[in-house]
């Protein structure tokens, strides 16, 4: 079984590709090149890993997916010195996707304040920038900008994993 | 572990598939034995009856199912006292036979309460909860009349589904105390969790009360997703509502959107394209492979086998891309409109779609033979969470799960429809209803699914991809059933005078299966529950609403 596993890391080899610029279109190429230019950012700016914390506080689970994906080999985030972490105390930036439900107003208000400052907040997906198809309502506060102070919104429905990943690096600068 | 049930469906017995054709063919009107109503069969390719009932007969049906082995699906309630005067509370049963939709009005003196189905379906419970909640409609007799889906985030005395209540009305939430079942005794606490998680997933809240390391109950408190979907979709075009239908629960877009569709299409007597049928399976199978590899991967992990979540959500990023490539979407959302899909597959992309099966498939059984083969990660799936076959039928566990623990029905299986009947889809089945065993399910449906793709690429047929759609019958119903990948999925809708939705129920087969993971965890310890609840992947949206 070990020789299996073995055999199919190296086989597989690396697949993670180049990490987004931000706003331009990508270049398949200098992928290290890159890395070392997003952690090296990263450090300038915080001197460690960025530490983002996920709040769903109402989505249809589309965006955490794409969110998810960000983990994946392809993007490597973590690669880049961007982690995702599970208490909101140890985050410097807030992922937040929408609408948020009326029952999640308090809790997503909570999360953020839990933060310590300096905190960026990034609204992923059309329902997190604009309240999308379900909009605001007896059960639907909108968008999270209604709730907490927004720095970067990713819209799309959901947006691809880049596009998340181009968010979290325009909310760092 | 895994048994497939070849040739199960082409059987004689309970299969309806001789049945269901012909739309439009003379048949033996549907009954239920004992019950005196007269029931229509619904426009659709699965077998679908709808009839009203008296508050009598409602208390008999449920007997009447309970003893054919049936099982209820879901309740909801109407309001039609603009056009008609009263409100009404509707159920959908499973039978063998197909799908029962009996509608009750409450047009008596007791015009908001109607029997409780609790005694004889224990899944009942949440649904009358939210019922209650949502349209003021009370199960007279229930044992639990808690909130369900309202958390004083808008008073006990508002409902939304109400025709007078326009939805945009705006309340302060409040902090309401909920009274969670407490347990006592020597050493015994509570863990509260959520709801807001310490992962990337959707909220909800959970209660356990434990001692030492395990746990004795735990309780659940969701709802905190409940976003309005249903009162949103009141008052618009079936087409306005199509967008909607297919964001109740993003991982199961392609199931809703659908199950949407196929009620749509009834309202409006379409004919939908055979090839807009099929690409609709190649969806769905593409979604199912989809979600499995994701929970593969997941499982993994959270049995610290990170190895298992590389391999695997590699494998499902890559997939997502195809997805995209084919139909211009990584989750496939909004591919099925109305009448059929949006765009057609390029004969070229058919031929990678089976290139693409056969190296995934090599790739899935390679990594489930590390998988089967690693004795730590076994020693965390084996016998843990486990839900037996009779729990299993007590709650009406649904879908995959259900498969697992060697009970459950697959739609694609039972009744066939387009083109399903074509296909002849093996059912994945394990009898342990532990981890391992919703493990091994997941991995027999993907190679299952895998076939079928191959096979709907094979052997589509041609013509167009979208049908016409007429007028929608004003004051109609039309309902869709979907086996998604986690169970299945219906969505009902009923159109007033002007043909635009009055009532569209959306249902997650979450809601049997979220109190079945309260049992499952029962004499487990807490660092499990993670694993557990994967094992299940419910969805908090689509049981949210």
């Amino acid at each position: 079984m070990p020789w299996r596993m073995l055999r199919q890391i190296v086989q597989v080899g690396i697949v993670t590709e180049p990490p987004p610029e931000v706003g331009a279109a990508q270049e398949p190429s200098a992928l290290l090149a890159e890395q070392h230019e997003i952690r090296q950012e990263i450090l300038a700016v915080l001197g460690r890993a960025v530490a983002i914390r996920a709040v769903d506080p109402g989505s249809c689970n589309g965006c955490e997916l794409e969110i998810h994906a960000l983990n994946n080999p392809y993007y490597n985030i973590e690669g880049l010195g961007i982690k995702f972490v599970a208490s909101p105390r140890h985050a410097d930036l807030l992922l937040v996707t929408g609408p948020v439900s009326a029952h999640m107003e308090a809790a997503l208000r909570r999360t953020y304040e839990a933060m310590p400052a300096p905190k960026r907040v990034v609204a992923v997906g059309e329902c997190g920038c604009n309240g999308g198809v379900f909009g605001e309502s007896y059960a639907s506060r909108g968008r999270v900008a209604n709730i907490v102070p927004v720095d970067v919104e990713v819209l799309g429905c959901p947006p691809p994993p880049l596009e998340i990943l181009r968010g979290i690096r325009r909310a760092l600068r | 572990m895994t048994v497939d049930e070849r040739g199960k469906t082409s059987g004689a017995g309970p299969s309806v598939n001789s049945e269901v054709a012909v739309p439009g063919a003379v048949r033996k009107p549907f009954q239920l034995p004992g019950l005196d109503s007269t029931f229509t069969r619904l426009p659709g390719t699965l077998p679908m009856y709808r009839a009203q009932v008296t508050k009598a007969q409602w208390r008999a049906a449920a007997s009447v199912v309970r003893s054919l082995g049936g099982r209820l699906v879901t309740i909801w309630g109407i309001d039609r006292r603009s056009e008609a005067g009263y409100c009404a509370v509707a159920v959908a049963y499973a039978l063998n036979a197909g799908l029962v939709w009996l509608d009750l009005p409450l047009n008596d003196t007791e015009s908001t309460s109607y029997p409780d189905l609790t005694a004889t379906f224990a899944s009942a419970a949440r649904m009358q909860r939210a019922v209650a909640d949502l349209s003021g409609l009370i199960a007279s007799g229930a044992a639990d009349t808690r909130p369900w889906l309202r958390h004083a985030a808008w008073p006990a005395d508002y409902f939304p589904l109400c025709g007078e209540n326009n939805g945009r009305e705006r309340f302060e939430a409040l902090d309401e105390p909920y009274a969670f079942v407490a347990v006592t005794g020597d050493g015994v606490h509570e863990i509260p969790v959520g709801p807001v998680h310490a992962g990337i997933i959707e909220p909800g809240h959970f209660r356990f009360s434990v001692v030492g390391e395990k746990v004795l109950r735990l309780e659940e408190r969701l709802g905190y997703t409940h976003k309005g979907i249903e009162k949103r979709l009141e008052a618009m075009s079936l087409a306005q509502g199509t967008r909607i239908a297919s964001r109740v629960s993003g991982d199961s877009t392609v199931a809703y959107g659908w199950a949407y569709c196929c009620a749509a299409e009834a309202l409006c007597a379409t004919q939908v394209p055979a090839r807009a049928q099929w690409l609709r399976a190649f969806a769905l199978e593409r979604e199912r492979v989809a979600n499995h590899l994701g929970d593969l991967g997941a499982l993994g992990n959270d049995a610290a086998f990170s190895f298992g979540l590389a391999q695997f959500w590699r494998l499902r990023e890559a997939w997502q891309r195809r997805s995209e490539e084919l139909v211009g979407h990584r989750l496939m959302m909004d591919w099925i409109v109305p009448g059929g899909v949006k765009s057609d597959l390029r004969v070229e992309a058919l031929r990678t779609v089976g290139e693409d099966c056969v190296a995934l498939e090599a790739q899935v059984r390679l990594l489930e033979s590390i998988y089967d083969a690693h004795a730590g990660l076994q020693d965390r799936f084996v016998g843990t969470g486990r839900v037996d076959a009779q729990l299993a039928r007590q709650l009406n566990l649904t879908g995959m799960a259900a498969r697992a623990s060697g009970v459950g029905s697959d739609l694609r299986c039972d009744f066939g429809g387009v083109p399903y009947e074509n296909l002849q889809v093996r059912k994945a089945h394990a009898i342990d209803g532990d981890v391992a065993a919703r493990v091994a399910v997941r991995f027999a449906e993907i190679y299952e699914s895998l076939r079928l793709i191959r096979k709907i690429a094979q052997d589509l047929p041609s013509g167009p991809t979208l049908g016409n759609l007429s007028e929608p019958q004003a004051r109609g119903c039309g309902a869709g059933w979907i086996e998604g990948w986690r169970g299945e999925v219906l969505v009902t809708i009923e159109l007033d005078d002007r043909g635009l939705i009055r009532r569209a129920h959306c249902h997650d087969p979450s809601w049997q299966n979220w109190p079945a993971l309260e049992h499952a965890v029962i004499g487990n310890i807490v660092p499990d529950f993670p694993l557990i609840n994967k094992s299940f992947n419910l969805s908090y949206s689509g049981q949210d609403l």
